[in-house]
């Protein structure tokens, strides 16, 4: 029998302080990077990691990323290879991971066995943009449960009151704040919202509340942390990874961060 | 058999909208306001004033002598190609830019592939004064260069699409995009009945004016009360739509799609979703299209920009699933051979899309009497380049000979 695990994540968030989270795409800058990539992160400050499933066709993401999902799907990155890399290193690290992409590979992949992987993975979120609230509750949340798995969903200058209670209620883990309306790695300042911010900051969450996109820097970071529980980096991150991954220059980016 | 979407914008186990949460609450605003305002009697007078004086319509059902003697039956011509914008596309767009205007929205954004539904909605926002931003694959500018033209000189921004294959996929990501990074004052004018609900339902309605005229056109011109066949061709599928809508639910009148099969159905290079795609998930509905086993998109091939598409809407993947409508494969030489013999017979250029519908005419047998409408959805001045360099190659091939 296997041992039942306590989902990372979720334990992460019982203590009070903020949280930094550190996205980068499957299988970039080359296919086994992930692995590296993984075990410096786990050694760094970093409290979780998000990892994209790239994807041909990802409408949320801006050039930075639109480039590293082209590059690892012509590395080679498939669902498949990411589950058995995560699988291979959960041993020797112990940091929550989430995973993050379009629909479409996730269904085509089946999306129950997808749910059971992640959990034989250690996979601790997933956070599919694309997916529908009412079809996660219709048909998918059961797999999510069955198999320890977050659902994570995201939240934007768009969402309502109301909505944000429901995808509160829905959420586990935490909730994906949007810093504004925008693709990632967009030029926008995420301090162009603060009539956003402030909502989120006074809504009273039951989940965490952790913001991405378009936070680049150490100052947007300790921005974000007046409004939420934590921070994403993403664009500006996997920017650093390309034309290869340097551990120095990678630990150098993640020193300046925190 | 029900061929209209149900409560959720679904057509069986098609369409639904799978946006990410920034486009959610304008996806819904727009599912909950869309049939009220297409059916409120002002706005309904306001478009059809214009499709009236400023298309031209109703467009006129015009008998082919040639093509009827060649097939031994009755063709008959839906004269989309001689719309105002030079294709069935202003139907959606006038519709889409008032849609727009009533709902306070001050920007416009939209994809195009060969430059029909650009140059259209150019017209639009031209005629009815907001600003348009235009976005279309790289490759897809090189080979329409001319439509590119009349897109700026209309007052439109063209903004390169240079993602991915650089066609209409990445033109349409892109255009989402601008509407991700733009929510608030912009409005997304779709050019097929693709995207999430409710655009398929949306835009099929819109372009169901092509069935509507057909309704009485058919009975005063060719003497029988309704069509035994109609015919066009699919890349998303608006013209399908809009010409099949009216008959979609009598089963005595055949529907016929033609895909752009590009080099042919085998051959790696194709676009024709219903014979190489499957179900999955992409630009906002479930729909079919052509993809890897892993899902990633597989790049489309045609001849025609306008149907070099991956996929279909999904109305057009029920149609097919149901056996309502009959999809064919028409290959990039079988399309310009149609498109070049409709141009030397009776002095019609079709667009090279329209002329797919024309070579679809083969692979059917027809009845002697059987009355055909073939919906010439587009003309063919765009494509003028790309028929010459056709003619001249098969002149040398000849002379080689």
């Amino acid at each position: 029998m296997e041992t039942f695990k306590k989902n990372r994540l979720k334990t992460i968030f019982k203590s009070p302080e903020k949280k930094v989270s550190i996205y980068f795409t499957a299988g970039y800058p080359a296919l086994t990077d992930t692995l590296d990539l993984l075990s410096l992160l786990a050694e760094s400050k970093v409290d979780f990691v998000e990892i994209g499933i790239p994807f041909s066709d990802s409408v949320m993401d801006g050039e930075v990323i639109l480039e590293s999902h082209k590059v690892a799907l012509e590395n080679g990155m498939t669902i498949e290879i990411l589950f058995d890399q995560i699988q291979k290193i959960r041993a020797q690290v112990s940091i929550p991971v989430v995973l993050m992409g379009s629909m479409n590979p996730v269904y085509q992949y089946g999306f129950e066995k997808f749910c059971q992987r992640c959990h034989e993975a250690g996979v601790d979120g997933l956070l599919l943009p694309d997916l529908p609230l009412d079809e996660y509750e219709k048909y998918y949340r059961v797999w999510y449960q069955q198999n320890d798995l977050a659902p994570i969903f995201m939240i934007s200058p768009q969402t309502n009151g109301d909505r944000m209670k429901r995808i509160d209620e829905l959420g586990e883990g935490f909730l994906y704040a949007l810093s504004g309306n925008s693709t990632t790695g967009s030029t926008s300042e995420i301090g162009d919202n603060s009539e956003y911010l402030q909502r989120l900051s006074n809504h009273k969450f039951i989940n965490p509340v952790v913001l991405g996109f378009n936070i680049k820097t150490k100052d947007d970071i300790l921005f974000a942390n007046q409004f939420a529980d934590g921070a994403i980096v993403g664009s500006a991150f996997v920017k650093t990874l390309k034309g290869g991954f340097n551990k120095e220059r990678t630990k150098h980016f993640l020193e300046q961060l925190m | 058999m029900n061929y209209q979407i149900d409560e959720n914008g679904f057509y069986g186990p098609y369409g639904g909208a799978y946006v990410p949460e920034v486009l959610y609450s304008n996806v819904e605003n727009l599912s909950r306001n869309y049939q009220a305002i297409l059916n409120d009697p002002d706005f309904k007078k306001e478009l059809s004033r214009l499709l009236k004086v400023y298309v031209g319509r109703e467009t006129p059902l015009y008998h082919s002598p040639s093509l009827s003697e060649v097939y031994n039956t009755k063709v008959y011509l839906k004269r989309e190609d001689l719309c105002h914008s030079g294709s069935h596309k202003i139907n959606n767009t006038l519709g889409q830019v008032l849609l727009a205007k009533r709902l306070g929205k001050t920007r416009i954004v939209a994809e195009t592939g060969a430059g029909s539904h650009g140059v259209a909605t150019a017209m639009a926002c031209a005629l009815l004064k907001l600003p348009c931003f235009i976005y279309m694959g790289e490759v897809d500018i090189q080979r329409q260069f001319p439509n590119v033209g009349r897109m700026r000189l209309l007052g439109a921004t063209v903004i390169p699409a240079l993602s991915g294959s650089k066609t209409l996929k990445d033109a349409t990501n892109e255009a989402f995009r601008d509407w991700i990074n733009n929510p608030l004052n912009t409005f997304y004018v779709l050019g097929s009945v693709v995207g999430p609900h409710p655009y398929p339902d949306m835009v099929a309605r819109l372009q169901s004016v092509i069935s509507q005229e057909l309704l009485h056109q058919v009975p005063e011109i060719t003497g029988k009360e309704k069509p035994d066949y109609v015919v066009a061709c699919v890349g998303g599928g608006s013209n399908a739509a809009g010409s099949f809508y009216h008959f979609l639910n009598d089963p005595e009148v055949k529907l016929i799609a033609a895909e752009a099969a590009g080099k042919g159905l085998d051959s790696g290079f194709t676009a024709a979703a219903t014979f190489r795609g499957k179900p999955g998930i992409l630009h906002g509905s479930k729909t079919k299209f052509m993809q890897t086993n892993e899902g990633q998109v597989v790049e489309a091939h045609s001849i025609s920009a306008g149907l070099d598409y991956p996929g279909i809407g999904p109305l057009h993947a029920w149609l097919s699933d149901t056996g309502r409508a009959k999809f064919v494969a028409v290959t990039d030489d079988e399309a310009l051979d149609a498109g070049l013999a409709l141009s030397q017979m009776e002095g019609i250029i079709p667009a090279i899309e329209s002329a797919h519908a024309l070579a679809a005419l083969s692979q059917l047998n027809f009845k002697t009497d059987d009355v055909v409408v073939v919906c010439l959805s587009g003309r063919g001045d765009k494509d003028l380049e790309t028929y010459i360099q056709y003619s001249n190659s098969k002149k040398t091939a000849h002379g080689n000979v």
